[in-house]
């Protein structure tokens, strides 16, 4: 006969053994909500890790001239590295010029990327609402938005980008 | 040039050299312009006119040079290649203005032999810098779509069982120089040496995630270094599930630090910026993150202004190292074509040669490691009479793939397409003996 002791033993057991995986070293160890939260540094294209803040394209162009213009030129026009504005419709041209707005088709990804990756000798140095600014900067720069534009975790992953519907995908999970 | 003389072998006899002669066998022409059959220059040995030239008396001083006269160094405790060597070198050094490590290196490949290529030559791409990684302190996260999100220490994965393999890792940038409208005159290594080969060894990513428990809805994963651009792609779930390693070892010791010490995702036969070096987290999630360098580097403009995203394997390729830019024949005699090929898609099945510039082909003899998503190396015999020709290899791989010509690949190629090159090379030997980079 089964005492609530010996069911609670058996119940143990089956959680172990649905929980690791046999036959395996298993010697990671459990990561805590605060040490992913500390890793994470992905934006997925729904919006998802896009930290709380806000910034506008009016902030942007301050930090801009302060942090990208010696690289990327006035108004993205590129200098010692990438062109960041224009090139709209030159894709299928004999000189296409592919910048953030002539090609890439989220505009998450200029959150991920910065935060990740810029400034080039400096990553990591900026705060949220400064990325946000710089991105609604970038991309009223390039036609995208207005210049009222406010960029938030709610607003930026419903930025429609130009070149946006013209990716295929060469390879379906 | 001394890679021409390796089947020539020489004895000390009584005061005098002589060479050891094989068996001469005939060799047959096997297509234009002097390629001979497939392994009959193995078969032969040494040519006549070598032999002949080593039968001449040599200076006594010959017979114990320097070296031989006193005991040299003694034991080290890391080897270097020697002084002589000092030549072969990573070539093509270059990084984006206004930064230092933000560029590529290539592997010299006309000065490397077999499959294997030197960690310490193994190429570069670079996106802020070599990071230098305290191991003690570095860990994995696993995380996203699993029941269990894990850290793993660098001391807990080298208890994992692993697994070894002798592959290649191909920038899908390499060769790209090549799309210029004049044939750039560069060496083989400059022009191609964004691919090398290497042992890689590791634990199988599938094992760790398994660990983790991933869940049904998982489909991708985006895979994250710990550099300063903390470089990230989306990786299919499919793929991390079949052939991808944490490679922990390149050649049998622990990985460079240009090769992402002290821990990097291989994948085999994918275009190399997703083996994500500097390996810190494992993002498992439903959809890909769409990461700058995923959509707005390596994607692939069409003709028509549309793009592909997520063209991952190498495509079947090959290239003729030796006679190259910069390997001058010395004078008509037999030669050794020798060259690589890979595929990202398994084995290569064959590779053929042409000295006419394409009339005629013969298939060249693989190296016994013939290998799935490896260097493959191939040779071939080649009486060059001295005068000009124009050397080609077409490779050939296990699924039927075979290797384009330029004039094929740049016909329905847009104007801003950089990526996955893999026609065919033409080296064009003139009659004094220099090798040129041509468009045929």
């Amino acid at each position: 006969m089964f005492t609530s002791k010996t069911v609670g033993l058996s119940l143990a057991i089956t959680f172990a053994t649905f929980v690791y995986a046999a036959e395996s070293p298993n010697l990671g160890t459990l990561a805590s909500a605060a040490e992913i939260a500390a890793y994470d540094l992905t934006v997925m294209p729904d919006g998802t890790g896009l930290p709380v803040g806000s910034g506008s394209v009016a902030q942007g162009v301050r930090l801009y001239t302060e942090q990208c213009l010696a690289c990327h030129g006035t108004e993205g026009e590129g200098g010692l590295n990438d062109r960041l504005a224009g090139g709209h419709g030159s894709l299928a041209t004999p000189a296409p010029v592919k910048t953030i707005g002539s090609f890439w088709p989220y505009a998450t990804t200029l959150f991920d990327y910065i935060r990740r990756a810029m400034p080039y000798t400096e990553p990591g140095s900026l705060s949220s609402d400064e990325i946000y600014s710089l991105t609604a900067y970038l991309l009223y720069i390039n036609g995208v938005v207005d210049d009222e534009a406010v960029m938030d975790a709610r607003v930026l992953p419903e930025v429609v980008m130009p070149n946006g519907d013209n990716f295929v995908w060469a390879y379906e999970p | 040039m001394s890679d021409h003389d390796s089947t020539v072998t020489q004895e000390h006899s009584g005061g005098k050299l002589r060479a050891r002669i094989t068996e001469p066998v005939e060799l047959l022409p096997a297509a234009g312009n002097g390629l001979l059959g497939r392994r009959s220059f193995i078969k032969a040995g040494l040519g006549a006119a070598g032999g002949i030239g080593l039968m001449q008396a040599v200076p006594a001083s010959a017979a114990r040079p320097g070296h031989m006269r006193s005991p040299g160094p003694g034991m080290s405790e890391y080897g270097s290649p020697a002084p002589a060597e000092a030549n072969v070198k990573r070539i093509g050094i270059g990084s984006q203005r206004g930064t230092t490590g933000s560029g590529a290196s290539r592997s010299p490949l006309e000065h490397l032999h077999g499959i294997v290529t030197p960690s310490g030559l193994h190429f570069e791409r670079h996106h802020a810098g070599v990071p230098e990684i305290d191991p003690a302190s570095h860990n994995i996260l696993i995380h996203g779509l699993v029941k269990r999100p894990l850290l793993f220490s660098m001391d807990a994965l080298a208890r994992y069982p692993t697994v070894s393999r002798l592959q290649f890792l191909e920038c899908s940038g390499n060769s790209g120089t090549l799309l210029a409208a004049e044939p750039p005159q560069l060496s083989c290594g400059e022009l191609h040496g964004l691919v090398s080969g290497s042992e890689w060894g590791g634990v199988p990513l599938a094992v760790l995630l398994d660990e983790a428990g991933v869940l049904p809805s998982a489909r991708w994963l985006v895979a994250e270094g710990a550099d300063a651009a903390v470089m990230s792609r989306s990786v299919p779930l499919a793929k991390a599930m079949d052939d991808a390693l944490v490679a922990l070892y390149q050649n049998g010791e622990r990985l460079r630090p240009e090769n992402g010490y002290p821990a990097r995702l291989f994948l085999p036969g994918w275009e190399g910026n997703m083996s994500v070096k500097w390996l810190r987290r494992i993002y498992v999630t439903a959809q890909p993150a769409m990461t700058k360098d995923e959509t707005s580097k390596y994607s692939d403009l069409q003709p028509d202004g549309s793009s592909l995203l997520f063209t991952f394997p190498m495509a079947v390729k090959s290239v003729i190292t030796s006679p190259s830019p910069g390997l001058a024949m010395q004078g008509p005699g037999l030669y050794q074509i020798s060259g690589i090929a890979w595929s990202g898609s398994g084995r290569i099945r064959r590779v053929d040669v042409s000295a006419d510039g394409g009339k005629s082909w013969v298939q060249a003899a693989l190296d016994d490691l013939v290998l799935p998503k490896s260097l493959t190396r191939f040779t071939s015999a080649w009486r060059w009479d001295g005068s000009p020709g124009v050397l080609l290899s077409r490779a050939v791989d296990e699924t039927g793939a075979v290797q384009p010509t330029r004039e094929s690949l740049m016909s329905n190629r847009a104007a801003g397409a950089f990526y996955h090159y893999n026609a065919i090379q033409a080296w064009r030997v003139g009659e004094a003996g220099e090798v040129n980079n041509v468009y045929v």
